[in-house]
């Protein structure tokens, strides 16, 4: 006793079950967000029940509608998976946007270039090289953060900004298709193209309507899967997580703190960059500017509200994806829901779940030990 | 008839649970007004328990607090000084940067303006100065002064704000054997004076040195109230464990083979680029524990990580069974050392040696991760790291038994023995240890002590650093002092006593 005291302080928070952690704390801390949107909604003259419920059923009420919210929740499992990875190894990552929007130029370019290929062996190579795109925007990150100390929030942060000039400079002035005025590249062969889920399960013989969700949410799901292996099944992923917890241990054990945090941040940015996968070849079929459009920054939400673990994260993507499914056709009913406030809606989600997440979690912990000593004083 | 005049302190039948532990049963203790009490107890014993409550850092689930024979609430250290109790960590309270009276006055401005209250301070300081013994120099930067002045800052923090009676928490586990004996003429002053002094300890010398009466906690309840006059230090250690303990390890004349170590002119600065190790050099020796004796901060925690390949050498040559490592990155790091049979003992096992996050399963295979018995050709193999640390708990007798759980779950005491364990159970040819008993109850040191003594019998070599001196002279078969990054002696245990071990220490001999 003495011993923890001294090192934690005193009244060292208790053990409590995971559930708590996992799904109570986040689910009140999205009903508080609800809450005040609806007041919110209330202040603007609209009944928020209305508009809140609508917003569920454009969501997920139909297949059309489930089919934009996964498409959404495809590119934020990307990110989100991303981010967590970094902070598996003590880092956070703010450049996810700036990595997915370089491993769409990745993907874009493999489009380009592979003309008559058939799509598996387009899918791969795009695959491979956003992969590699993003990992290479992240590694200059990765590595002034591991050999000279330049902090990672502040590099990842002015690299999002860089790629996104060196994005416009190529479409404005390389890459832009001969004789037109919007900064995009032509399209792509069609035979090139990722399957969309509609085309993908019409193989099968099972029909869904249209929608921008393709192939790349497996993708994303195995991601997941492999995520998991990785990080806690593998000698390696178990370095980066004993770099991220502590430091000085693995400096003991003999795992390099530098090699773990160039690793994380490999990884982080390949993620991150197969955003580009999803909406380059997937959806928008040639390369066009600010595609990524914050998916990068909705990344850290997730990860944060998913508690960076990859199952917390698939339902922290499709809660955003929602929001953004769901928000988006919102405003075409109540005019006065425009698109500001739906942003308000989202913004207050991401400030509850993700920077407030642990708002409500003394009071939580201390309901739970009060219970648990209780429980135990009476046997 | 006159009554009695009320104790100092008093609490009665105070009890405290956290979770399914119940770390406070009914503690009743009364400190009489003006006498010097120690509170002992193995960690978890619920010391320092009873302590926080007192000081308000922790409400307690029922029982009364009394202050001269008046019932109080104490919900904050605030509310604690304001009856008179006053408490000195075991870690300091200190802003480094800022100068001894302003670290005073941190919280007793007294005033909008500093200068005021500046003044005021440095009157009543000095007079308390002179008084109990506790000069310091009221305007240097508290970061630069030793850590024995920087306790008594501490003192004369709670003092100046009017403390009666005062609390300390393992108050010598820094300290040289000179700084604890002028702590200790501190303390008596003040208790001349009439203050009443409350020492929480797992020293045993300490409190049959100083104290008047003491309070033995086991398992959270108190078993005994005694005159320290008429007690032991065998009958103390017996009460706080609820069982013999042997003292002393019994051990038998060492039986040195070749030598294992060999360090030359080794020199090791800190990430700060200060010296640290100043040349040092000496030689372990298969079936000799050798231990390095030092008051903390002289260059052995340097020292003992440069040798475990955690930070660079600046100049020398280590020799592991004659192959010199020096200059050969590629053997002279953590990773290598452990695969040419080295095992490391960290200082901290906290900070360094376990990852606090991790299950004990996962702490019990760290460093050591890589190796193929625990991983297939991707994954790593989970039910062999399992069996491992299962059954190295067995052998340690870690408890609670569970691989599972996670490392900050277990006390100090376990969480050394799940270091230990890995480090040892390894059969390394040289163990280097730092602190191997630091923080650990009575009960486990004896059996840290007899595994190391064990491991030393079966031929190995054991490089010891610890700033215990009962450790050091306990344990070792040669012992070298050192001090400011130099050694500055070798001694063999039977030519050493504390009181020379300490001058030595201190640079005075």
């Amino acid at each position: 006793m003495a011993q923890g005291m001294a090192s934690k302080g005193f009244g060292m928070p208790g053990e409590v079950p995971g559930w708590v952690n996992y799904a109570l704390l986040p689910l009140l801390n999205l009903l508080v967000a609800l809450i005040l949107s609806g007041l919110v909604i209330l202040v603007i003259g609209e009944n928020p029940v209305d508009v809140l419920s609508l917003m569920l059923v454009e969501a997920v009420g139909y297949p059309e509608a489930i089919g934009y919210t996964l498409y959404y929740a495809t590119s934020y499992i990307f990110t989100g998976l991303a981010v967590a990875i970094a902070f598996h190894c003590g880092l956070f990552n703010i450049g996810g946007e700036g990595q997915a929007y370089l491993g769409g130029l990745g993907a874009g370019l493999v489009g380009l270039a592979m003309t008559g290929w058939p799509w598996p062996v387009v899918a791969v190579a795009a695959i491979l090289v956003s992969a590699l795109f993003g990992a290479a925007w992240a590694w200059i990150p990765g590595w002034l953060q591991a050999k000279r100390g330049s902090h990672i929030v502040i590099t990842t942060i002015m690299f999002n900004f860089i790629a996104a000039s060196i994005m416009t400079y190529l479409l404005v002035d390389v890459l832009i298709k001969p004789g037109q005025q919007s900064p995009e590249t032509r399209e792509f062969d069609p035979g090139t193209w990722l399957p969309s889920m509609e085309r993908a399960l019409g193989w099968v013989g099972v029909t869904i309507p249209a929608s921008p969700l393709n192939l790349s949410f497996l993708w994303a799901l195995a991601c997941c899967a492999l995520f998991q292996l990785f990080l806690w099944r593998t000698r390696w992923g178990y370095e980066i997580r004993t770099v991220g917890q502590n430091e000085r241990a693995a400096v003991y054990a003999g795992i390099s703190p530098s090699r773990n945090i160039i690793l994380a941040m490999l990884i982080s940015g390949a993620l991150a960059g197969f955003v580009g996968v999803n909406e380059i070849l997937g959806v928008q079929h040639r390369i066009l500017l600010n595609f990524t459009g914050g998916v990068g920054f909705v990344g850290i939400a997730v990860a944060l509200m998913g508690r960076n673990h990859p199952v917390g994260i698939i339902l922290a993507a499709l809660l955003f994806g929602m929001l953004a499914q769901g928000g988006g056709q919102v405003s075409f009913e109540y005019p006065n829901v425009n698109r500001e406030l739906v942003m308000v809606i989202q913004g207050l989600v991401i400030l509850f779940a993700g920077a407030l997440e642990n708002l409500f979690k003394p009071q939580v912990e201390s309901l739970f030990r009060r219970r648990g000593s209780r429980g135990e004083g009476r046997s | 008839m006159t009554q009695p005049p009320p104790p100092a302190l008093e609490a009665r039948g105070v009890n405290k649970w956290f979770g399914a532990n119940h770390a406070n049963r009914d503690v009743s203790l009364a400190v009489p007004k003006g006498t010097i009490h120690g509170v002992i107890g193995e960690n978890g014993a619920g010391k320092s328990t009873i302590m926080s409550i007192v000081y308000g850092y922790l409400p307690a689930d029922s029982g009364e607090i009394l202050v001269d024979g008046r019932p109080v609430s104490v919900k904050s250290p605030r509310d604690a000084l304001a009856v008179g109790i006053g408490m000195v960590h075991q870690h300091f309270m200190l802003v480094d940067p800022f100068t001894v009276i302003e670290n005073v006055l941190l919280g007793a401005e007294g005033g909008v303006t500093l200068a005021a209250g500046r003044d005021r301070a440095r009157k009543e300081l000095i007079h308390l100065a002179r008084e109990y013994g506790l000069e310091v120099d009221l305007d240097r930067p508290v970061g630069e002064l030793p850590v024995g002045a920087q306790q008594r800052v501490e003192i004369l923090k709670a003092l100046y704000r009017g403390a009666d009676i005062l609390i300390l928490d393992e108050p010598t586990g820094v300290l040289t054997p000179q700084e604890t004996d002028h702590l200790f003429r501190i303390l008596r002053a003040l208790r001349e004076q009439g203050k009443t002094i409350i020492i929480i300890t797992h020293k045993l010398r300490e409190i049959m040195e100083l104290t008047d009466n003491v309070t033995v906690m086991h398992r959270g309840e108190v078993v005994a109230n005694v005159r320290t006059a008429g007690t032991s230090r065998e009958q103390l250690a017996e009460l706080m464990v609820g069982r013999k303990v042997l003292l002393r390890v019994e051990k038998t004349p060492a039986n040195p083979g070749p030598v294992v170590l060999s360090v030359e002119g080794l020199r090791v600065c800190d990430r700060s680029g200060v010296e640290r190790v100043k040349g040092v050099g000496f030689t372990v020796r298969a079936g000799e524990i050798v231990g390095i004796a030092g008051v903390s901060g002289n260059g052995q925690s340097e020292l003992l990580e440069a040798l475990a390949g955690m930070r660079p050498i600046a100049a020398g040559t280590v020799r592991l069974r004659g192959e010199d490592l020096a200059g050969r990155p590629g053997l002279f790091n953590a990773r290598a050392l452990r695969r040419l049979h080295v095992g490391h003992v960290p200082e901290d096992r906290q900070r360094v040696g376990l990852v606090t996050s991790f299950e004990a399963q996962e702490c019990a295979i760290l460093g050591y991760h890589d190796e193929a018995v625990y991983n297939g050709r991707v994954l790593m193999d989970r039910a062999a790291i399992l069996s491992r640390c299962e059954s190295e708990m067995e052998a340690y007798d870690v408890r609670p038994r569970d691989p599972t759980l996670r490392a900050a779950n277990f006390s100090g005491g376990n969480q050394q023995k799940i270091v230990l364990a890995r480090e040892m159970e390894r059969n390394p040819d040289l163990l280097l240890v730092g602190q191997p008993t630091r923080g650990v109850d009575i009960g486990a040191i004896e059996f840290i002590h007899k595994r190391l003594v064990a491991l030393r019998d079966q031929g190995k070599a054991i490089l010891l650093v610890s700033v215990e001196l009962d450790e050091i002279l306990s344990l070792s078969d040669r012992i070298l002092v050192m001090f400011d990054g130099h050694l500055v002696g070798e001694v063999t245990p039977e030519q050493a006593d504390e009181r020379r071990l300490g001058l030595m220490m201190a640079g005075a001999a």
